[in-house]
């Protein structure tokens, strides 16, 4: 179970991710009930069901997923999780910066897979705002001084969409 | 040249303190290898076979003598007294310890220099010409958009992991001297009916699979060049492949889309962050170009200068036209014969500082072939200066001939060199110690890689020398006629490759041609356009046994 960090603290996860066993499809796999977050290929095979059955519904995105893909579906989601399978993986950095930028997602963005205290900067910067921090690693230290190696920053993001030469004196 | 102000101060200060921590908790146990690795080579630290090699940045070429006094002392205190010059603008240090970089950093940010994003799959050093801002002729000075991206480069967040490096050069001169049609992005400032803007190169790039860059936008103006990168990047870092690091480079994901669908997605994806924040504004660009304003140059007239064959050789190969009546630009080299190429020693760069001092407004540049220029140096001083830079041996006038050889550290230092590229560069150098002779040779560019990685740029030197492993040996495989410049392109491979000891020989047997060949005033590449590979080909491997009837010398010896 990742330690889940949210608005700067930890934070107990109230989310199941679905995931595809051996054999299972997304046409035929059986949906479980309460918070659950679904692989997109669930969804998109199944969406009517699941909007049938459920009020909060999570998405999770791969890093070879297209956002455009279900970017017309985003208000139905309360939280997407995008993942990172290796964390030198940068795809996830771009598929939060268009769900932010482009698709003006305002749900929770929560990275998951190979989270670590290094990358979190980076990660707050192009819109998550919940992080799943690996099982082993330093949750106290990541939440007191991951968010934070730099005070400012050159380019526009999610977090500042003006860059820092806009915001001179 | 750039200085930093507070924003510029307190994300290098912070950069050091990032990493000392990061290396205490690598140390602790808290971060592993493989979560370190990114982590320092991030920050221009590899862990090679001898000791780490720490790359350190001298962004778009520019250096103060106060910089360079503070690598002398770093190469002194942290290592072995000496640097090297690498083909896209860093100082390398071979024998640091890894412990000690973050006390380096420290020492670095007190002048304003780092080692960000020096190595590792990330946005890299921005290149440009070494004689930026006083070229003859220069068109447009690169460096306060040099400045600005290195600025958007520098920790961009979604843009630091991804699927391979990533090297942009610019150039603003009519010549191009930055090999622009080699790089990831290749950008070449021009002007068009009054507008400043870029014609934007795509996709090239040298290593294992050596490929010209292809425009993806003739005319850019110089506003969008940053949301006109991150529409590129984005691209890239989407659809980049990250199945197998040697199909990871841009080059090979242009190259699989064709460079129309390239460029239709770029366009596609910069429709959206076209006009949008990250447009350059006219007050930035004047708050950063005013850091490149020209010295207090004097109104000189010509100088005249003493009448000394070897001073004028010297000024012959090693000054360069400046584009202020009565100023040189000067390239102190470091290419004397015997000593590894781009090599500087603490005391050198104490000796190059001084001089930058006293006759070049206390400021020097690094060229992408290895060698130190003071930009702007008084005709009346340069004999001066010749007698100062020949003491601390650095006055070897050999640039753009034979010996000014490019060459990449290779198996001596390197853990990914298939073979020593040093010892060939000094033997070559060795065969033709003659000046005379070299002079008479003319200009030619001679590049060694010691694997095919390239940082040697071997493809675009006129005689280009590849180091590969046969069977746990070394090897040598021959190119000729490629070239840099605004005709940039790949050598053409001679034939089977050669020994190390035999790499002399070869190299004297392909001068002879030329010289047999040649029309008066024909440099060696014009005479091989003209009579093409064959004659140098049938010239190199005359009387060498080939296959059967080498197996069997072979087995006989």
């Amino acid at each position: 179970m990742a330690q889940l960090i949210k608005n700067n603290a930890a934070t107990v996860d109230t989310w199941q991710t679905l995931q595809l066993g051996e054999g299972e499809t997304p046409e035929t796999i059986a949906l479980p009930a309460g918070d659950v977050i679904f692989p997109l290929a669930v969804w998109q095979a199944r969406k009517t069901e699941i909007i049938s059955c459920h009020k909060r519904i999570g998405l999770l995105i791969q890093p070879d997923e297209r956002v455009e893909d279900i970017a017309a579906d985003l208000e139905y989601f309360i939280v997407i999780a995008v993942n990172f399978p290796k964390f030198v993986d940068g795809r996830g950095y771009s598929t939060a910066s268009l769900l932010r930028q482009r698709y003006a997602y305002q749900g929770e963005l929560r990275a998951v897979g190979d989270v670590l205290h290094d990358q979190l900067f980076f990660m707050q910067r192009v819109g998550f705002d919940s992080y799943a921090l690996k099982d082993d690693k330093n949750l106290t230290y990541a939440i007191e001084a991951g968010f934070k190696p730099f005070g400012d920053a050159y380019q526009a993001s999610t977090s500042q969409p003006q860059p820092y030469f806009r915001r001179r004196a | 040249m750039y200085k930093y102000d507070a924003i510029d101060r307190q994300l290098i200060n912070q950069r050091v303190d990032q990493f000392r921590d990061q290396v205490r908790r690598w140390k602790a146990g808290e971060l592993s290898d493989d979560e370190f690795r990114p982590l320092r080579l991030q920050n221009g630290l590899y862990i090679q076979r001898h000791a780490p090699m720490f790359r350190i940045a001298v962004p778009y070429a520019m250096m103060s003598s106060a910089q360079l006094r503070t690598l002398a002392h770093v190469a002194r205190k942290y290592d072995r007294g000496y640097g090297h010059f690498t083909t896209r603008h860093n100082l390398q240090l071979n024998w640091p310890k890894v412990e000690d970089v973050p006390e380096i950093l420290a020492e670095l940010a007190e002048v304003e220099m780092h080692a960000i994003q020096t190595s590792g799959n990330c946005l890299r050093n921005i290149t440009t010409d070494q004689f930026a801002g006083v070229a003859a002729d220069e068109v447009i000075d690169p460096r306060p958009l040099a400045e600005i991206l290195r600025q958007w480069t520098t920790f961009h967040p979604e843009f630091a992991f991804l699927p391979r490096k990533f090297k942009i050069a610019i150039s603003g001169t009519k010549e191009d001297r930055a090999v622009t049609w080699f790089h990831d992005i290749g950008l070449q400032l021009q002007e068009q009916n009054g507008e400043v803007g870029f014609r934007v190169i795509v996709g090239g790039g040298l290593g294992r699979t050596p490929i010209r860059g292809q425009v993806v936008r003739e005319f850019l103006p110089w506003q969008h060049i940053l949301t006109y990168c991150e529409a590129i990047l984005r691209v890239y870092n989407r659809q980049g492949r990250r199945d197998n690091a040697y199909k990871a480079r841009i080059k090979i994901l242009v190259q699989a889309l064709g460079v129309e669908a390239f460029a239709q997605q770029v366009e596609e994806e910069w429709a959206h962050g076209k006009y949008g924040p990250a447009t350059i504004t006219q007050a930035e660009f004047d708050r950063v170009a005013a850091h490149f304003t020209a010295p207090a140059y004097e109104k000189l007239g010509e100088a005249a200068l003493p009448d000394d064959k070897a001073f004028h050789n010297w000024l012959a190969r090693n000054t360069h036209p400046h584009k202020v009546s009565g100023y040189a630009a000067v390239t102190l080299s470091l290419k004397k014969h015997g000593i590894a190429p781009g090599d500087i020693t603490s005391e050198q760069m104490i000796a190059v500082a001084d001089l930058a001092d006293r006759y070049s407004f206390g400021e020097l540049r690094i060229s992408h072939e290895q060698n130190i220029i003071l930009a702007d140096v008084k005709k009346s001083d340069l004999h001066e200066v010749w007698k100062k830079a020949k003491i601390a041996g650095l006055a070897t006038p050999n640039i753009g001939l034979l010996t000014g050889i490019i060459c990449c550290p290779g198996g001596d230092f390197c853990d990914l060199a298939n073979a020593k590229s040093i010892p060939i560069a000094t033997a070559i150098q060795a065969r033709f110690d003659d000046l005379d002779y070299l002079f008479d040779i003319g200009e030619i560019d001679l590049n060694i890689s010691g694997c095919m990685n390239a940082c040697g740029h071997h493809h675009v030197g006129h005689i280009g020398v590849l180091g590969v492993d046969k069977n746990d040996s070394e090897f040598y495989q021959v190119t000729l006629g490629g070239r840099q410049g605004n005709e940039a392109k790949l050598g053409k491979v001679i034939g089977p490759s050669f020994a190390a000891d035999e790499m002399p020989d070869v190299v004297d047997k392909i001068i002879k041609v030329y010289i047999e060949n040649r029309h008066p005033d024909e440099r060696f590449l014009d005479t091989f356009d003209r009579i093409g590979i064959d004659p140098f080909k049938n010239r190199v491997y005359e009387g060498r046994a080939h296959g059967k009837a080498k197996a069997a010398q072979q087995e006989a010896a």
